[in-house]
Protein backbone atom coordinates (compact mmCIF):
# COMPACT_ATOMS: atom_id res chain seq x y z
CA UNK A 1 0.00 0.00 0.00
CA UNK A 2 1.70 3.18 -1.15
CA UNK A 3 0.78 6.80 -1.91
CA UNK A 4 -0.46 5.84 -5.39
CA UNK A 5 -2.77 3.18 -3.97
CA UNK A 6 -4.24 5.72 -1.58
CA UNK A 7 -4.75 8.10 -4.47
CA UNK A 8 -6.57 5.40 -6.45
CA UNK A 9 -8.80 4.70 -3.46
CA UNK A 10 -9.71 8.36 -3.08
CA UNK A 11 -10.53 8.62 -6.77
CA UNK A 12 -12.64 5.44 -6.75
CA UNK A 13 -14.44 6.37 -3.56
CA UNK A 14 -15.58 9.56 -5.26
CA UNK A 15 -16.51 7.93 -8.57
CA UNK A 16 -16.06 4.21 -9.08
CA UNK A 17 -17.31 4.33 -12.67
CA UNK A 18 -14.15 5.89 -14.08
CA UNK A 19 -12.37 3.62 -16.52
CA UNK A 20 -8.82 2.40 -15.96
CA UNK A 21 -7.83 4.55 -18.94
CA UNK A 22 -9.24 7.71 -17.43
CA UNK A 23 -7.64 7.02 -14.07
CA UNK A 24 -4.31 6.22 -15.70
CA UNK A 25 -4.22 9.60 -17.45
CA UNK A 26 -5.15 11.50 -14.31
CA UNK A 27 -2.57 9.80 -12.12
CA UNK A 28 0.30 9.42 -14.58
CA UNK A 29 0.23 5.65 -14.17
CA UNK A 30 0.02 3.15 -17.01
CA UNK A 31 -3.34 1.52 -17.63
CA UNK A 32 -1.89 -1.88 -16.72
CA UNK A 33 -0.51 -0.49 -13.48
CA UNK A 34 -3.92 0.94 -12.54
CA UNK A 35 -5.63 -2.38 -13.29
CA UNK A 36 -3.08 -4.38 -11.33
CA UNK A 37 -3.28 -2.12 -8.34
CA UNK A 38 -7.08 -2.14 -8.33
CA UNK A 39 -7.13 -5.94 -8.61
CA UNK A 40 -4.69 -6.21 -5.71
CA UNK A 41 -6.81 -3.85 -3.61
CA UNK A 42 -9.89 -5.92 -4.44
CA UNK A 43 -8.11 -9.17 -3.60
CA UNK A 44 -6.96 -7.75 -0.28
CA UNK A 45 -10.57 -6.72 0.43
CA UNK A 46 -9.46 -3.10 0.82
CA UNK A 47 -12.00 -2.42 -1.90
CA UNK A 48 -15.07 -4.28 -0.63
CA UNK A 49 -17.45 -3.49 -3.47
CA UNK A 50 -18.62 -0.78 -5.85
CA UNK A 51 -21.93 0.80 -5.04
CA UNK A 52 -24.03 3.88 -5.75
CA UNK A 53 -25.08 6.75 -3.52
CA UNK A 54 -28.84 7.03 -4.01
CA UNK A 55 -31.19 9.66 -2.76
CA UNK A 56 -34.02 7.24 -1.90
CA UNK A 57 -36.26 10.01 -0.80
CA UNK A 58 -36.12 11.46 -4.29
CA UNK A 59 -36.57 8.00 -5.79
CA UNK A 60 -39.88 8.05 -3.93
CA UNK A 61 -39.92 4.45 -2.71
CA UNK A 62 -41.12 5.57 0.72
CA UNK A 63 -38.67 3.40 2.64
CA UNK A 64 -38.30 4.08 6.33
CA UNK A 65 -34.97 4.01 8.12
CA UNK A 66 -34.26 3.99 11.82
CA UNK A 67 -31.28 4.05 14.10
CA UNK A 68 -31.36 1.42 16.83
CA UNK A 69 -29.34 1.72 19.97
CA UNK A 70 -28.83 -1.56 21.80
CA UNK A 71 -27.53 -2.26 25.25
CA UNK A 72 -26.01 -5.71 25.15
CA UNK A 73 -24.49 -8.04 27.74
CA UNK A 74 -21.18 -9.18 26.31
CA UNK A 75 -20.30 -12.88 26.25
CA UNK A 76 -17.31 -14.40 27.94
CA UNK A 77 -14.54 -15.04 25.35
CA UNK A 78 -16.47 -13.38 22.55
CA UNK A 79 -17.41 -9.92 23.83
CA UNK A 80 -19.87 -8.37 21.41
CA UNK A 81 -18.67 -10.16 18.30
CA UNK A 82 -21.07 -13.08 18.15
CA UNK A 83 -24.22 -11.11 18.80
CA UNK A 84 -23.08 -8.39 16.39
CA UNK A 85 -22.40 -10.96 13.69
CA UNK A 86 -25.81 -12.55 14.20
CA UNK A 87 -27.53 -9.19 13.95
CA UNK A 88 -25.64 -8.28 10.79
CA UNK A 89 -27.09 -11.25 8.97
CA UNK A 90 -30.52 -9.65 8.85
CA UNK A 91 -31.24 -8.09 5.47
CA UNK A 92 -32.85 -5.11 7.23
CA UNK A 93 -29.62 -4.13 8.99
CA UNK A 94 -27.68 -1.78 6.73
CA UNK A 95 -25.02 -0.64 9.18
CA UNK A 96 -23.85 -2.00 12.51
CA UNK A 97 -21.22 -0.54 14.81
CA UNK A 98 -19.91 -1.06 18.34
CA UNK A 99 -19.89 2.26 20.16
CA UNK A 100 -18.44 3.84 23.24
CA UNK A 101 -20.88 5.71 25.48
CA UNK A 102 -24.29 4.96 26.92
CA UNK A 103 -25.14 2.03 24.67
CA UNK A 104 -23.18 -0.66 22.88
CA UNK A 105 -24.39 -1.43 19.38
CA UNK A 106 -25.74 1.02 16.86
CA UNK A 107 -27.74 -0.27 13.90
CA UNK A 108 -29.19 1.45 10.88
CA UNK A 109 -32.20 -0.57 9.75
CA UNK A 110 -34.59 -0.02 6.87
CA UNK A 111 -38.01 -1.31 6.00
CA UNK A 112 -40.80 -0.68 3.51
CA UNK A 113 -42.80 1.23 6.11
CA UNK A 114 -43.00 2.03 9.79
CA UNK A 115 -44.85 -1.23 10.57
CA UNK A 116 -42.14 -3.32 9.01
CA UNK A 117 -39.41 -1.54 10.97
CA UNK A 118 -41.24 -1.80 14.27
CA UNK A 119 -42.06 -5.45 13.66
CA UNK A 120 -38.44 -6.14 12.92
CA UNK A 121 -37.33 -4.43 16.12
CA UNK A 122 -39.92 -5.96 18.39
CA UNK A 123 -40.01 -9.46 16.91
CA UNK A 124 -36.45 -10.03 15.71
CA UNK A 125 -34.07 -7.80 17.61
CA UNK A 126 -35.49 -7.09 21.04
CA UNK A 127 -36.17 -10.72 22.02
CA UNK A 128 -32.64 -11.89 21.23
CA UNK A 129 -30.62 -13.20 24.14
CA UNK A 130 -28.23 -10.73 25.73
CA UNK A 131 -30.02 -7.66 24.40
CA UNK A 132 -31.02 -5.76 27.48
CA UNK A 133 -32.52 -2.62 26.06
CA UNK A 134 -33.41 -1.11 22.68
CA UNK A 135 -34.07 2.48 21.69
CA UNK A 136 -35.37 3.23 18.21
CA UNK A 137 -35.03 6.57 16.45
CA UNK A 138 -36.88 7.01 13.17
CA UNK A 139 -34.88 8.99 10.60
CA UNK A 140 -37.02 11.89 9.42
CA UNK A 141 -34.82 13.29 6.68
CA UNK A 142 -31.28 12.77 5.40
CA UNK A 143 -29.19 15.81 4.58
CA UNK A 144 -25.86 14.16 3.95
CA UNK A 145 -24.83 10.54 3.36
CA UNK A 146 -21.25 9.31 3.14
CA UNK A 147 -19.86 12.73 2.34
CA UNK A 148 -22.50 13.59 -0.25
CA UNK A 149 -25.04 16.32 0.50
CA UNK A 150 -28.58 15.40 -0.49
CA UNK A 151 -30.22 18.83 -0.42
CA UNK A 152 -30.43 21.27 -3.31
CA UNK A 153 -27.64 23.80 -3.39
CA UNK A 154 -27.84 26.89 -5.48
CA UNK A 155 -25.23 27.06 -8.22
CA UNK A 156 -22.75 29.73 -7.24
CA UNK A 157 -22.70 32.45 -9.87
CA UNK A 158 -19.40 32.81 -11.61
CA UNK A 159 -18.53 35.33 -14.28
CA UNK A 160 -17.96 33.71 -17.68
CA UNK A 161 -14.55 35.38 -17.84
CA UNK A 162 -12.22 36.64 -15.15
CA UNK A 163 -8.49 37.07 -15.01
CA UNK B 1 -17.35 70.66 -21.98
CA UNK B 2 -13.78 69.61 -21.37
CA UNK B 3 -12.81 65.98 -21.42
CA UNK B 4 -12.49 65.32 -17.72
CA UNK B 5 -10.87 61.93 -18.06
CA UNK B 6 -7.22 62.09 -17.08
CA UNK B 7 -4.55 61.33 -19.62
CA UNK B 8 -3.40 58.46 -17.45
CA UNK B 9 -6.86 56.92 -17.38
CA UNK B 10 -7.16 57.47 -21.12
CA UNK B 11 -3.86 55.73 -21.71
CA UNK B 12 -5.19 52.48 -20.22
CA UNK B 13 -6.43 50.30 -23.12
CA UNK B 14 -9.93 48.80 -22.83
CA UNK B 15 -10.25 45.17 -21.72
CA UNK B 16 -9.22 42.70 -24.39
CA UNK B 17 -12.17 40.41 -23.81
CA UNK B 18 -15.06 42.83 -23.35
CA UNK B 19 -16.80 41.63 -26.51
CA UNK B 20 -16.38 37.98 -25.51
CA UNK B 21 -17.78 38.74 -22.12
CA UNK B 22 -20.86 40.48 -23.50
CA UNK B 23 -21.42 37.71 -26.02
CA UNK B 24 -21.08 34.91 -23.45
CA UNK B 25 -23.65 36.55 -21.20
CA UNK B 26 -26.27 36.33 -23.97
CA UNK B 27 -25.64 32.62 -24.59
CA UNK B 28 -26.88 29.55 -22.80
CA UNK B 29 -25.15 26.28 -22.06
CA UNK B 30 -21.70 27.83 -22.29
CA UNK B 31 -18.86 25.88 -20.67
CA UNK B 32 -16.49 28.47 -19.39
CA UNK B 33 -12.78 27.73 -19.16
CA UNK B 34 -12.33 31.48 -19.02
CA UNK B 35 -12.46 31.99 -15.30
CA UNK B 36 -9.51 32.82 -13.09
CA UNK B 37 -10.99 31.43 -9.90
CA UNK B 38 -11.61 28.08 -8.20
CA UNK B 39 -14.93 26.34 -8.83
CA UNK B 40 -14.99 25.13 -5.23
CA UNK B 41 -16.94 26.88 -2.53
CA UNK B 42 -14.98 28.32 0.36
CA UNK B 43 -14.46 25.53 2.95
CA UNK B 44 -17.33 25.75 5.40
CA UNK B 45 -15.23 26.11 8.56
CA UNK B 46 -13.95 29.39 7.13
CA UNK B 47 -17.46 30.63 6.33
CA UNK B 48 -18.73 29.55 9.73
CA UNK B 49 -16.06 31.43 11.65
CA UNK B 50 -16.71 34.58 9.66
CA UNK B 51 -20.48 34.33 10.18
CA UNK B 52 -19.96 33.78 13.90
CA UNK B 53 -17.69 36.79 14.15
CA UNK B 54 -20.35 38.96 12.52
CA UNK B 55 -22.88 37.65 15.02
CA UNK B 56 -20.46 38.59 17.78
CA UNK B 57 -20.33 42.14 16.44
CA UNK B 58 -16.88 42.04 14.87
CA UNK B 59 -17.76 44.63 12.26
CA UNK B 60 -15.32 47.50 12.87
CA UNK B 61 -12.17 48.74 11.20
CA UNK B 62 -9.05 46.80 12.04
CA UNK B 63 -5.61 48.31 12.38
CA UNK B 64 -4.33 49.53 9.00
CA UNK B 65 -1.93 46.64 8.77
CA UNK B 66 -4.66 44.13 9.53
CA UNK B 67 -5.66 42.01 12.54
CA UNK B 68 -2.58 41.28 14.67
CA UNK B 69 -3.74 37.68 15.14
CA UNK B 70 -3.88 37.20 11.37
CA UNK B 71 -0.46 38.77 10.84
CA UNK B 72 1.01 36.58 13.59
CA UNK B 73 -0.47 33.46 12.05
CA UNK B 74 0.74 34.50 8.61
CA UNK B 75 4.22 35.25 9.83
CA UNK B 76 4.43 31.73 11.29
CA UNK B 77 2.87 30.17 8.21
CA UNK B 78 5.26 31.89 5.79
CA UNK B 79 8.21 30.91 7.94
CA UNK B 80 7.19 27.28 8.15
CA UNK B 81 6.04 26.79 4.56
CA UNK B 82 8.32 29.03 2.55
CA UNK B 83 11.17 29.87 4.87
CA UNK B 84 10.21 33.56 4.66
CA UNK B 85 11.23 35.55 7.76
CA UNK B 86 8.68 38.39 7.74
CA UNK B 87 7.85 39.79 11.19
CA UNK B 88 4.17 40.28 11.94
CA UNK B 89 4.63 43.73 13.47
CA UNK B 90 6.55 45.53 10.72
CA UNK B 91 6.73 43.53 7.54
CA UNK B 92 3.23 42.34 6.65
CA UNK B 93 0.19 44.34 5.48
CA UNK B 94 -3.15 42.62 4.95
CA UNK B 95 -4.59 44.00 1.68
CA UNK B 96 -7.91 43.83 -0.14
CA UNK B 97 -6.79 41.03 -2.38
CA UNK B 98 -3.48 40.81 -4.18
CA UNK B 99 -4.85 43.42 -6.60
CA UNK B 100 -4.56 46.10 -3.95
CA UNK B 101 -1.20 44.76 -2.78
CA UNK B 102 0.09 45.08 -6.33
CA UNK B 103 -1.18 48.63 -6.67
CA UNK B 104 0.35 49.91 -3.42
CA UNK B 105 3.59 48.03 -4.06
CA UNK B 106 4.01 49.73 -7.42
CA UNK B 107 2.89 53.13 -6.20
CA UNK B 108 5.27 53.05 -3.28
CA UNK B 109 8.34 52.49 -5.45
CA UNK B 110 7.65 53.89 -8.93
CA UNK B 111 8.16 57.51 -9.98
CA UNK B 112 7.25 59.04 -13.34
CA UNK B 113 9.79 57.95 -15.93
CA UNK B 114 10.82 54.76 -14.14
CA UNK B 115 10.78 51.63 -16.23
CA UNK B 116 9.29 48.43 -14.87
CA UNK B 117 10.17 45.13 -16.51
CA UNK B 118 7.24 42.69 -16.55
CA UNK B 119 7.70 39.00 -17.31
CA UNK B 120 4.98 38.21 -19.85
CA UNK B 121 2.58 36.59 -20.62
CA UNK B 122 1.23 37.94 -17.36
CA UNK B 123 -1.80 38.80 -15.36
CA UNK B 124 -3.50 41.76 -17.00
CA UNK B 125 -3.22 44.40 -14.29
CA UNK B 126 0.56 44.73 -13.96
CA UNK B 127 1.13 47.04 -16.92
CA UNK B 128 -1.88 49.34 -16.25
CA UNK B 129 -0.86 49.71 -12.58
CA UNK B 130 2.63 50.76 -13.69
CA UNK B 131 1.13 53.23 -16.16
CA UNK B 132 -1.12 54.69 -13.46
CA UNK B 133 1.99 55.36 -11.37
CA UNK B 134 3.53 57.26 -14.27
CA UNK B 135 5.98 54.46 -14.91
CA UNK B 136 6.69 52.74 -18.20
CA UNK B 137 5.86 49.03 -18.42
CA UNK B 138 8.48 47.07 -20.37
CA UNK B 139 7.43 43.54 -21.30
CA UNK B 140 9.98 40.73 -21.10
CA UNK B 141 9.05 37.81 -23.30
CA UNK B 142 8.83 34.33 -21.83
CA UNK B 143 8.67 31.69 -24.53
CA UNK B 144 7.23 28.26 -25.01
CA UNK B 145 10.73 27.00 -25.74
CA UNK B 146 11.65 27.84 -22.11
CA UNK B 147 8.33 26.39 -20.90
CA UNK B 148 7.39 30.03 -20.22
CA UNK B 149 9.99 30.53 -17.50
CA UNK B 150 11.69 33.93 -17.38
CA UNK B 151 15.10 33.57 -19.01
CA UNK B 152 18.04 35.69 -17.82
CA UNK B 153 18.92 36.56 -21.44
CA UNK B 154 15.45 37.92 -22.20
CA UNK B 155 15.51 39.93 -19.00
CA UNK B 156 18.95 41.43 -19.64
CA UNK B 157 17.84 42.59 -23.09
CA UNK B 158 15.12 44.79 -21.62
CA UNK B 159 17.04 46.32 -18.74
CA UNK B 160 18.12 49.94 -19.13
CA UNK B 161 19.54 52.46 -16.65
CA UNK B 162 15.94 53.55 -16.04
CA UNK B 163 14.77 50.12 -14.92
CA UNK B 164 13.60 50.38 -11.33
CA UNK B 165 11.71 47.15 -10.79
CA UNK B 166 10.86 43.73 -12.17
CA UNK B 167 7.45 42.12 -11.72
CA UNK B 168 7.20 38.34 -11.86
CA UNK B 169 4.36 35.91 -11.18
CA UNK B 170 5.22 32.25 -10.70
CA UNK B 171 3.36 29.90 -10.68
CA UNK B 172 2.14 31.91 -13.61
CA UNK B 173 -1.23 33.08 -14.76
CA UNK B 174 -1.81 32.38 -17.72
CA UNK B 175 0.89 29.81 -18.56
CA UNK B 176 1.08 27.66 -15.42
CA UNK B 177 4.90 27.95 -15.53
CA UNK B 178 6.92 27.81 -12.33
CA UNK B 179 10.46 28.91 -11.44
CA UNK B 180 12.57 26.58 -9.33
CA UNK B 181 15.46 27.67 -7.10
CA UNK B 182 18.02 27.57 -9.89
CA UNK B 183 15.78 29.46 -12.31
CA UNK B 184 15.33 32.18 -9.70
CA UNK B 185 19.03 32.26 -8.84
CA UNK B 186 19.87 33.28 -12.41
CA UNK B 187 17.32 36.08 -12.25
CA UNK B 188 18.50 37.13 -8.78
CA UNK B 189 22.05 37.65 -10.07
CA UNK B 190 20.79 40.16 -12.62
CA UNK B 191 18.36 41.89 -10.28
CA UNK B 192 21.09 42.39 -7.67
CA UNK B 193 23.76 43.34 -10.19
CA UNK B 194 21.50 45.96 -11.82
CA UNK B 195 20.25 47.12 -8.42
CA UNK B 196 16.56 46.78 -9.15
CA UNK B 197 13.60 45.88 -6.98
CA UNK B 198 11.66 42.65 -7.37
CA UNK B 199 7.89 42.46 -7.02
CA UNK B 200 6.92 38.79 -6.81
CA UNK B 201 3.24 37.90 -7.07
CA UNK B 202 3.01 34.40 -5.61
CA UNK B 203 -0.75 34.03 -5.31
CA UNK B 204 -0.60 30.57 -6.93
CA UNK B 205 2.24 29.36 -4.66
CA UNK B 206 0.12 26.67 -3.01
CA UNK B 207 -0.89 25.33 -6.41
CA UNK B 208 2.48 23.83 -7.28
CA UNK B 209 2.11 20.20 -8.23
CA UNK B 210 5.33 18.25 -8.65
CA UNK B 211 7.60 20.30 -6.44
CA UNK B 212 7.59 22.73 -3.54
CA UNK B 213 7.16 26.39 -4.35
CA UNK B 214 10.32 28.46 -3.93
CA UNK B 215 9.58 31.98 -2.77
CA UNK B 216 11.75 34.54 -4.61
CA UNK B 217 12.70 36.45 -1.45
CA UNK B 218 14.48 33.36 -0.10
CA UNK B 219 16.86 33.16 -3.08
CA UNK B 220 20.38 34.66 -2.85
CA UNK B 221 20.20 38.12 -1.25
CA UNK B 222 16.89 39.04 -2.81
CA UNK B 223 15.05 39.44 0.49
CA UNK B 224 16.09 43.06 1.09
CA UNK B 225 14.92 44.08 -2.38
CA UNK B 226 11.77 42.01 -2.77
CA UNK B 227 8.12 42.75 -2.21
CA UNK B 228 6.23 39.47 -1.89
CA UNK B 229 2.54 39.48 -2.74
CA UNK B 230 0.18 36.67 -1.92
CA UNK B 231 -3.39 36.03 -0.87
CA UNK B 232 -6.10 33.57 0.09
CA UNK B 233 -8.19 33.66 -3.10
CA UNK B 234 -6.78 30.77 -5.07
CA UNK B 235 -5.54 28.28 -2.49
CA UNK B 236 -8.61 28.48 -0.24
CA UNK B 237 -11.26 29.28 -2.87
CA UNK B 238 -11.83 32.71 -1.33
CA UNK B 239 -11.81 35.05 -4.34
CA UNK B 240 -14.84 37.07 -3.26
CA UNK B 241 -13.48 37.64 0.25
CA UNK B 242 -10.79 40.00 -1.01
CA UNK B 243 -7.94 39.14 1.32
CA UNK B 244 -4.33 39.32 0.26
CA UNK B 245 -1.08 40.39 1.84
CA UNK B 246 2.03 42.35 1.06
CA UNK B 247 5.31 41.41 2.70
CA UNK B 248 8.49 43.44 2.50
CA UNK B 249 11.36 44.69 4.64
CA UNK B 250 10.26 47.44 7.03
CA UNK B 251 11.19 50.53 4.98
CA UNK B 252 9.33 49.27 1.92
CA UNK B 253 6.42 48.06 4.02
CA UNK B 254 6.14 51.45 5.73
CA UNK B 255 5.95 53.20 2.36
CA UNK B 256 3.24 50.85 1.12
CA UNK B 257 1.35 51.29 4.39
CA UNK B 258 1.15 55.07 3.81
CA UNK B 259 -0.76 54.46 0.60
CA UNK B 260 -2.83 51.58 1.98
CA UNK B 261 -4.05 53.63 4.96
CA UNK B 262 -5.42 56.37 2.70
CA UNK B 263 -6.91 54.34 -0.13
CA UNK B 264 -8.21 51.28 1.76
CA UNK B 265 -7.83 51.96 5.49
CA UNK B 266 -7.95 48.24 6.08
CA UNK B 267 -9.06 45.03 4.41
CA UNK B 268 -12.64 43.97 5.29
CA UNK B 269 -12.67 42.52 8.79
CA UNK B 270 -14.99 39.60 7.90
CA UNK B 271 -12.52 38.55 5.25
CA UNK B 272 -9.62 38.81 7.67
CA UNK B 273 -11.41 36.63 10.22
CA UNK B 274 -12.08 34.05 7.50
CA UNK B 275 -8.44 34.17 6.41
CA UNK B 276 -7.29 33.51 9.97
CA UNK B 277 -9.53 30.47 10.11
CA UNK B 278 -8.15 29.32 6.76
CA UNK B 279 -4.65 29.26 8.23
CA UNK B 280 -5.86 27.57 11.40
CA UNK B 281 -7.98 24.79 10.04
CA UNK B 282 -8.26 24.57 6.27
CA UNK B 283 -5.00 22.85 5.41
CA UNK B 284 -6.77 19.60 4.51
CA UNK B 285 -9.44 21.33 2.46
CA UNK B 286 -6.72 23.13 0.58
CA UNK B 287 -4.76 19.95 -0.03
CA UNK B 288 -7.77 18.11 -1.37
CA UNK B 289 -8.58 20.97 -3.76
CA UNK B 290 -4.97 21.10 -4.96
CA UNK B 291 -5.05 17.35 -5.46
CA UNK B 292 -8.21 17.59 -7.52
CA UNK B 293 -6.69 20.34 -9.72
CA UNK B 294 -3.72 18.07 -10.37
CA UNK B 295 -5.95 15.20 -11.50
CA UNK B 296 -7.92 17.55 -13.75
CA UNK B 297 -4.74 19.02 -15.17
CA UNK B 298 -3.41 15.60 -16.14
CA UNK B 299 -6.69 14.69 -17.74
CA UNK B 300 -7.21 18.00 -19.53
CA UNK B 301 -3.67 18.50 -20.85
CA UNK B 302 -3.59 14.93 -22.16
CA UNK B 303 -6.92 15.66 -23.86
CA UNK B 304 -5.64 18.88 -25.46
CA UNK B 305 -2.62 17.13 -26.91
CA UNK B 306 -4.82 14.30 -28.14
CA UNK B 307 -7.13 16.63 -30.08
CA UNK B 308 -4.20 18.42 -31.69
CA UNK B 309 -3.60 21.48 -29.49
CA UNK B 310 -0.04 21.07 -28.32
CA UNK B 311 0.35 21.96 -24.68
CA UNK B 312 3.22 21.71 -22.19
CA UNK B 313 2.36 20.31 -18.78
CA UNK B 314 1.87 23.33 -16.53
CA UNK B 315 3.55 22.72 -13.18
CA UNK B 316 1.49 25.23 -11.22
CA UNK B 317 -1.68 27.38 -11.04
CA UNK B 318 -4.84 26.02 -12.71
CA UNK B 319 -4.33 27.06 -16.30
CA UNK B 320 -3.39 25.13 -19.42
CA UNK B 321 -1.85 27.24 -22.18
CA UNK B 322 -2.11 25.31 -25.46
CA UNK B 323 -0.89 26.57 -28.81
CA UNK B 324 -3.34 27.06 -31.69
CA UNK B 325 -0.64 27.58 -34.29
CA UNK B 326 -1.32 24.25 -36.02
CA UNK B 327 -4.95 25.22 -36.65
CA UNK B 328 -4.03 28.22 -38.80
CA UNK B 329 -6.26 30.49 -36.73
CA UNK B 330 -5.08 33.31 -34.52
CA UNK B 331 -5.77 32.96 -30.81
CA UNK B 332 -8.48 35.63 -30.99
CA UNK B 333 -10.21 34.04 -33.99
CA UNK B 334 -10.01 30.62 -32.39
CA UNK B 335 -11.47 31.82 -29.10
CA UNK B 336 -14.22 33.81 -30.80
CA UNK B 337 -15.34 31.00 -33.10
CA UNK B 338 -15.08 28.40 -30.34
CA UNK B 339 -17.43 30.48 -28.23
CA UNK B 340 -19.87 31.34 -31.02
CA UNK B 341 -19.97 27.95 -32.72
CA UNK B 342 -19.38 25.51 -29.87
CA UNK B 343 -20.10 27.45 -26.70
CA UNK B 344 -16.78 26.98 -24.98
CA UNK B 345 -15.25 30.11 -23.44
CA UNK B 346 -11.45 30.41 -23.35
CA UNK B 347 -9.26 33.50 -23.18
CA UNK B 348 -7.00 34.38 -26.15
CA UNK B 349 -3.37 34.36 -25.00
CA UNK B 350 -2.53 37.70 -26.60
CA UNK B 351 -4.64 39.39 -23.91
CA UNK B 352 -1.81 38.55 -21.51
CA UNK B 353 0.84 40.49 -23.41
CA UNK B 354 3.89 39.48 -25.43
CA UNK B 355 4.50 35.76 -25.70
CA UNK B 356 0.81 34.99 -25.34
CA UNK B 357 -0.10 35.21 -29.02
CA UNK B 358 -1.17 31.96 -30.71
CA UNK B 359 -2.10 30.45 -27.37
CA UNK B 360 -5.25 30.05 -25.30
CA UNK B 361 -5.68 30.25 -21.58
CA UNK B 362 -7.94 27.44 -20.46
CA UNK B 363 -8.72 27.34 -16.76
CA UNK B 364 -9.21 23.78 -15.55
CA UNK B 365 -10.84 24.94 -12.33
CA UNK B 366 -14.09 23.37 -13.55
CA UNK B 367 -15.56 19.93 -12.93
CA UNK B 368 -14.07 16.91 -14.71
CA UNK B 369 -17.42 16.38 -16.41
CA UNK B 370 -17.36 19.89 -17.89
CA UNK B 371 -13.71 19.51 -18.85
CA UNK B 372 -14.39 16.40 -20.87
CA UNK B 373 -17.48 17.98 -22.46
CA UNK B 374 -15.37 21.05 -23.37
CA UNK B 375 -12.67 18.81 -24.86
CA UNK B 376 -15.30 17.07 -26.96
CA UNK B 377 -16.62 20.38 -28.28
CA UNK B 378 -13.11 21.63 -29.02
CA UNK B 379 -12.33 18.44 -30.89
CA UNK B 380 -15.46 18.83 -33.02
CA UNK B 381 -14.47 22.43 -33.75
CA UNK B 382 -10.89 21.58 -34.73
CA UNK B 383 -11.85 18.64 -36.92
CA UNK B 384 -14.26 20.90 -38.82
CA UNK B 385 -11.58 23.47 -39.66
Amino acid sequence: MDEKDLELLRILEENSRLSADEIAIMTNLSKADVENRVHALEAAQVIKRYSTVINWERAGNGEVSAILELKVSPERDYGYDRIAERLSRFRQVKTLRLMTGTYDLQLVVTGKNMQEVSRFVSENVAPMDRIRETTTHIIMKSYKENGHTLFEQQEAERLPYSF
Amino acid sequence: MRNFVSERAQSIPPSGIRKFFDLALTMENVISLGVGEPDFRTPWNICESSIYSIEQGTTSYTSNKGLPSLRDALSRYLGQHYNLPYTSSDEIIITSGVSEGLDIAIRSVIDPGDEVAIAQPSYVSYAPCVTLSGGKPVPVRCTEKDRFKLSPEALLEQITPKTKALIINFPNNPTGAIMNGNDLKAIADIVIDKDILLISDEVYAELTYESTHVSAATVSDLWERTITLNGFSKAYAMTGWRVGYLCAPKELCDAALKIHQYIMLCAPVMGQVGALEALRSAEEDKNSMVNEYRLRRNMFVAGLNRIGLSCHVPEGAFYAFPSVKETGLSDVEFAERLLKEHKVAVVPGSVFGVGGEDHLRCAYAVSRKDLSEALGRMETFISGL
